[in-house]
């Protein structure tokens, strides 16, 4: 298993949350410190996305290219053939859909090294409703032959995500999440493109988790627990690439896998993992997210629990697939 | 803001190529887009015929560029947004000695750098990948932009089609351009007035153009707007010093032009904006520009 042993802490409700987007517009500006060709190009949300912190911090690499989102994609991959690194500052639907054929065609085809940032990603986006939510951002940027996808666990994931995107060269695509949610990863943390990092072991159901559905991955994990299973927790943070091997290593361990995600169950970290185990190690699976469904303005708790995405609920899709597997 | 239309003089101008080389050159590029469609079996004709001389005037007069190093940092930049045209691009690239010549009878085959569109990971010397309608303006917007970061002194020239300015993005790019006084960015609209299939005219047999008055648009857009004769090089000279000298503005060239250019039964036809010459066409457009050739070569 190529899987990082790393221990993380269980979240304390309210205590030590911080914001995604907060961290993201802070690790900006310093990130533009050690990067002269870091740019952030916005489409009239900076405040929103926080891309604002960059423009008070660095305000002539700070461009407003205002609500206008297939040029603004247009004109970052034109400064990236210049040799700037372009980072985008808009909500995932106007990026991954508005723009959808601009990305396919000026970055992505051409490989242009351009960081697609979509705040405000997945169902908890503030009372927004279906149009500012995300269900299929994932499956979108997964399909697209080089773009690498990264959905962040926490604050601290998400800034060393940012450095390693800073690192490599070419398109990639990073999830933001718009409200404050608990720290798991301490300072020792590491985070790699195309590594996933086992949070925590046990050989009775394995469950496999992406972005902020992690943290309540991890309370599913707890609730488990107090009933004696003994459920492994695997964090996939790079959607793509993905871990082949720790995830068929994981099957192959619990013969019994649940996938966890904000995000619709089909194309994105779940149809990623089917996909996987179909070919690799065929294992029974039963997989948490939106059920093929738009959503609807709500607050977040209420959502969470209507759509059926909370610890409770990823806890009974772990009974019942081990009740399947016998 | 006032519409500049260049004054055309027929006078060579020291220091640059004479304009009979340059007719030369377009008539050259010509025969190689007709042979390579014919050979491929497939590809545009009527639009890439539209486009040959303003792409001949750009790599053999204007824009500064090593064919040695197609990767030049400085090099000025080329952004053929209605890349379905890429035929003539491909041309004007081999005669430029980005190319092999020879290698034009590659195009829209398997394995060929000479992609149906122009795809830049493919063939050194594409400065950005186009193909999809209306998208090359952007990231012209974009290297305009990173040249004045830079402090870098290239100039960025962008060729859109008539037929995609229907296309929303050209106006957001448009909108942005002028914001920031990107005088350093020249759209040059290939202005032939003929789409694919059109929009009916009431008679049910001829086509109208696609949109009207493009350079009034771009000048309400905030552009300095410069009008000429797109099969003129001397007009087409004018009109690009004027577009590159401008400051605090970027400049559209409306370049008045024919779909078909040069070949008397493609001219004006829109049914030749896709379609393959047969042999017996090629033969006759082939002589077609010979005469041309022949008469330039007696003046």
């Amino acid at each position: 298993m190529s899987a990082t042993s790393t221990v993380a802490t269980l979240p304390l409700a309210g205590a030590n949350a911080i914001a995604p987007r907060e961290a993201w517009g802070h690790e900006l500006v310093e990130l533009a410190e050690g990067y002269p060709d870091l740019l952030v190009l916005d489409g009239d949300l900076a405040n929103s996305t926080r891309a604002d912190i960059f423009a008070a911090a660095v305000p002539d690499r700070f461009f407003e290219m205002g609500i206008a989102e297939q040029n603004l994609l247009g004109v970052a991959a034109g400064l990236a053939t210049v040799g700037y690194v372009p980072w985008i500052s808009t909500f995932v639907p106007f990026l991954a859909k508005r723009a959808l054929d601009q990305i396919r065609v000026v970055i992505a085809q051409p490989h242009l090294n351009v960081k697609m940032c979509g705040a405000y990603s997945g169902m908890l986006t503030g009372k927004t409703g279906k149009t500012h939510q995300s269900v299929e951002d994932l499956a979108i940027f997964r399909a697209m032959p080089g773009v690498v996808s990264i959905a962040p666990a926490d604050a601290v994931e998400l800034r060393q995500a940012m450095r390693a995107m800073m690192a490599h060269d070419g398109p990639m695509y990073l999830r933001v999440t718009r409200d404050p949610s608990p720290v798991i990863f301490g300072p020792d943390y590491r985070f790699e493109i195309g590594r996933a990092a086992l949070l925590r072991d046990g050989g009775d159901v394995g469950i496999i988790a992406t972005g902020v559905q992690t943290v309540r991955a991890l309370e599913a994990v707890e609730l488990l627990a107090v009933e004696g299973v003994h459920a492994a927790l695997l964090h996939v943070p790079t959607i793509k690439p993905l871990d082949v091997d720790a995830v068929v290593a994981l099957a192959e361990r619990t013969g019994a896998i649940v996938t966890a995600e904000d995000h619709s169950i089909i194309g994105g970290l779940g149809g990623a993992i089917a996909e996987t185990l179909a070919e690799r190690r065929p294992t029974l699976m039963r997989r948490v997210g939106w059920q093929d469904v738009y959503g609807e303005s709500a607050p977040n708790d209420t959502l969470l629990e209507k759509y059926g995405l909370t610890p409770r609920h990823i806890a009974e899709a772990a009974r019942e697939v081990m009740a399947a597997r016998g | 803001m006032t519409m500049t239309e260049p004054g055309v003089s027929p006078a060579d101008v020291a220091g640059r190529p004479a304009l009979a080389d340059l007719r030369r050159r377009s008539i050259e590029v010509r025969r190689l887009i007709l042979q390579s469609i014919h050979t491929a079996g497939a590809g545009h004709i009527g639009g890439p015929l539209s486009v040959t001389d303003l792409l001949v005037n750009l790599y053999f007069d204007r824009m500064d560029i090593d064919p040695e190093r197609p990767d030049w940092p400085e090099r000025d930049r080329l952004i053929l947004s209605k890349g379905h045209s890429s035929i003539a691009l491909y041309a004007v690239l081999a005669l430029r000695g980005f190319l092999p010549i020879a290698e034009l009878a590659t195009f829209d085959a398997a394995n060929s750098r000479l992609q149906g569109h122009p795809d830049m990971t493919a063939l050194p010397g594409l400065d950005m990948s186009t193909g999809s309608l209306g998208q090359g303006l952007s990231p012209g917007v974009g290297m305009a932009l990173g040249a004045r970061l830079r402090g870098a002194p290239f100039h960025t020239w962008v060729i859109l089609g008539d037929g995609e300015l229907q296309e929303g993005q050209i106006w957001e790019a448009a909108f942005v351009a002028a914001r920031y006084r990107l005088g350093n960015l020249t759209a040059i609209v290939d202005y032939n007035g003929l789409p694919q299939f059109g929009w009916p005219r009431a008679d049910g047999f001829t086509r109208e153009a696609p949109i009207e008055d493009p350079g009034g648009k771009f000048r309400a857009f905030g552009w300095n707007v410069v009008e000429c004769d797109g099969h003129d090089h001397a007009a087409i000279r004018a009109a690009f010093d004027l577009a590159e000298t401008h400051v605090g503005q970027p400049t559209c060239v409306v370049a008045r032009t024919v779909k078909g250019k040069g070949v008397s039964f493609m001219e004006g036809d829109y049914l030749w904006h896709a379609k393959v010459p047969t042999a017996d066409d090629l033969a006759r457009a082939l002589a077609e520009l010979d005469t041309l050739s022949a008469a330039e070569e007696r003046s």
